[in-house]
């Protein structure tokens, strides 16, 4: 069926307003599309490694998950979640249960590319029938902005501060959507906010209803940590795509798949612009620095269009 | 009638998960536990149980799929060791503080460093404060019918805490020695099946687990998993009549061993009991009036009980085959005189460190302890309360 974004949005909404996510984060809309994906008669369980969409969306006695919700620790979403979904295979076996329902464990890239990598590819190699999400904000936003293997390279966080010395995080960042897709899983995504959010919502519903283990990882900017203006949430999320710097992709049963190309792939210096991580790349001496950016941006286009059967 | 066999005490607790049939199971190999997961996947592939085996990649995750499964509404196992249960640590108070009775054995081995593989229990004594129940095993038979008796404690609905099952590595764990075994349906009777009032996969109740729980509400938390842990007392006692009923086994907190009218006794735990009870054995046909204490139920501690069991004594070697590193005794030790403080005064007490690392205890150590607290008596110096015995200086 052709997607229709008022049928979608007319959909229930299952993560509901009045929570403590800050405004322009892009966490709660891409929660709130993932779980429009689901049909509104299936029940899903929901995890949630520990970091800002948990403690803010959880607060004692408040929660504004209306499916159930399980939180244990900051490392562990994806072997909480498998559990889950054990018991639901054991408890539809012995016929305690006759519902359907569906797992989705979400983490920030704290929980996700550092700390819960082992316990998310332990999860997915099992072959749980269940979705990881990772929010990609790009550093420890919870604890106030760390430098994590998600956080990009030159990025200023406060472990990775910019200094006279040394100009930001040294490091590129970890391309955990890769390392994922090496797991063979049926179904791995590369997404983020588009204006319709039909790229998320489509991969969504495609991961849930995939049987198996599915990952998807979505760019969900932060406006403390990337420094921007809140009502500049969407705007980035598009740099992003048209820079190149964020692509959208999938890989379905091994068979790799470039979701957009932008008309006109814009140079990397104008999704950094906006963001005040990346203030210090714009004095003189630094200036090399967003070459080396490019450049590395630029590979990594090239190297996808291959695996995607896509031209230059 | 009840079964005959000669069983390890690995093999009784696989026998005992086999016949308790549990929802889920997650483990991660460690020795010496490692065997348990290993008989417990060859009964799932065999179809003698309806259980979903989840072979996880840690045990963090082992804890953790634990935590996912029980919070589901699934009845949930596992077995580790030493460092497996060290990386649960985290895990273990969040399975205790969401009041999810997940039931654990815990196959007692030196923790590192160094590396050591052999027994002592400085694992689950670690792990004493985690809000985990612990049941303690001198032999096979008692891993057996205690981890029988932990599913039914962890569940009831005034306690709803996890519960670990400890027995000795190696020295339990892989000795085969004679067992009675329960006949499967009976065992399905006993545990019956698990209905907790909130689970995750209640289709006519949505709940959440696991919030952040800031300083208006966490307290009263802490305090109503506190409540828990004092309702599980009263708990324990009551299943233990209810399996004695159905087994003629008897067990209580803890148990007493000549221990009446003794003038010199031992507090110790699990399988050195055994080599205790020889060296009580012959120092009565000596005429010395030696007992001892076997604790089963160290948390909830049986503070009054143990103080009541003990006051008559004049000296007494409380043995922990874990250090403390307090500098002045193991955790036994601290409890123990704990419970005689303003119960049972005037009693010398005395706190050994033996077995660490596995060293083995022979009956001549523990004749040494009975023989210092017989010169404690006699003199009525204790001297130094903070004791080695069996270690090279």
């Amino acid at each position: 069926m052709a997607y229709n974004l008022k049928q979608v949005m007319n959909k229930p909404d299952r993560l509901t307003g009045g929570h403590r996510m800050c405004a322009g984060c892009g966490a709660p809309p891409v929660v709130r599309t993932i779980l429009r994906a689901l049909e509104p008669e299936h029940h899903a369980v929901c995890g949630a490694a520990t970091g800002c969409l948990e403690v803010s969306t959880f607060l004692y006695p408040y929660t504004a998950w209306k499916d159930s919700f399980i939180h244990s620790a900051f490392e562990n979403a994806g072997a909480t979640i498998s559990g889950v979904e054990a018991a639901y295979n054991a408890m539809k076996r012995k016929g305690r249960l006759d519902d359907t329902y569906k797992f989705i464990a979400f983490g920030g890239d704290g929980g996700t590319y550092d700390i819960g990598l082992q316990s998310l590819s332990g999860a997915m190699e099992r072959g749980h029938d269940m979705v990881y999400v990772c929010y990609d904000n790009e550093a420890y936003m919870n604890t106030g902005i760390q430098r994590s293997s998600g956080t990009p390279k030159y990025a200023d966080t406060t472990t990775s501060p910019q200094g006279t010395v040394i100009p930001g995080k040294q490091q590129f960042k970890k391309d955990l959507t890769a390392v994922m897709i090496a797991h063979n899983l049926p179904y791995v995504a590369q997404s983020t906010l588009t204006s319709n959010f039909k790229d998320l919502y489509e991969k969504a519903e495609k991961a849930i209803y995939t049987k198996g283990p599915a990952f998807m990882n979505v760019l969900a900017p932060c406006p403390r940590g990337w420094r921007y203006d809140t009502p500049m949430l969407m705007e980035l999320c598009k740099l992003a795509m048209d820079t190149c710097i964020w692509p959208l992709y999938e890989v379905e049963n091994g068979v790799w798949k470039l979701n957009y190309k932008p008309k006109k792939k814009l140079p990397v210096i104008e999704y950094l612009k906006p963001q005040g991580r990346f203030k210090h790349l714009f004095s003189d001496e630094n200036k090399n620095l967003i070459n080396d950016i490019q450049e590395s941006i630029d590979k990594r286009w090239e190297e996808l269009l291959r695996k995607c059967g896509e031209s230059s | 009638m009840a079964i005959r066999e000669r069983l390890s005490g690995n093999e009784a607790v696989a026998v005992a998960m086999r016949q308790i049939n549990p929802d889920v199971v997650a483990a991660f190999p460690i020795t010496p536990s490692t065997e348990i997961p290993q008989y417990f996947s060859q009964f799932v592939s065999n179809g003698q149980v309806q259980t979903e085996f989840v072979a996880v990649e840690s045990e963090h995750s082992a804890m953790s799929a634990c935590v996912g499964a029980q919070a589901a509404g699934g009845r949930t196992m596992t077995a580790t060791s030493a460092n497996g249960l060290a990386l649960m640590w985290e895990v273990l108070y969040i399975a205790a503080a969401m009041k999810l009775p997940i039931t654990m054995s815990c196959v007692n081995r030196a923790l590192s460093g160094p590396l050591n593989i052999h027994n002592d229990h400085s694992d689950s004594m670690g792990a004493r404060d985690s809000g985990w129940i612990q049941l303690y095993s001198e032999t096979n038979q008692e891993a057996y019918d205690n981890l029988i008796q932990a599913v039914r404690i962890g569940e009831h609905q005034d306690v709803m805490l996890p519960v670990m099952v400890c027995q000795d590595g190696f020295i339990t764990s892989h000795a085969v020695e004679n067992i009675e075994l329960l006949e499967d349906d009976k065992v399905k009777a006993f545990v019956g099946e698990y209905k907790p009032e909130h689970y995750l996969l209640n289709s006519k109740e949505q709940i959440a687990m696991g919030p952040l729980d800031l300083p208006a509400h966490c307290f009263e938390h802490k305090r109503e998993q506190a409540q828990g842990m004092m309702n599980s007392k009263k708990v324990i006692l009551d299943v233990a009549k209810e399996f004695e009923k159905l087994t003629g086994r008897k067990y209580s907190y803890f148990e007493e061993y000549k221990l009446d009218d003794a003038e010199v006794a031992v507090v110790i735990i699990n399988s050195t009991a055994g080599t205790a009870k020889t060296v009580v054995d012959s120092l009565r046909e000596q005429g010395i009036k030696a007992g001892l204490l076997k604790i089963r139920v160290f948390r909830p501690f049986p503070e009054e009980e143990v103080a009541n069991a003990l006051k008559k004594a004049k000296a007494l070697a409380v043995m922990d085959k874990a250090e403390g590193f307090s500098a002045v005794g193991g955790p036994l030790g601290a409890e123990v005189k704990s419970a005689l403080y303003g119960r049972a005064e005037g009693i010398k007490v005395v706190n050994y460190i033996y077995g660490l690392g596995g060293r083995d205890v022979r009956a001549d150590d523990i004749e040494k302890v009975y023989n210092d607290l017989l010169s404690i008596q006699k003199t009525g110096q204790v001297g130094e309360t903070y004791r080695y015995v069996g270690v090279r200086e």
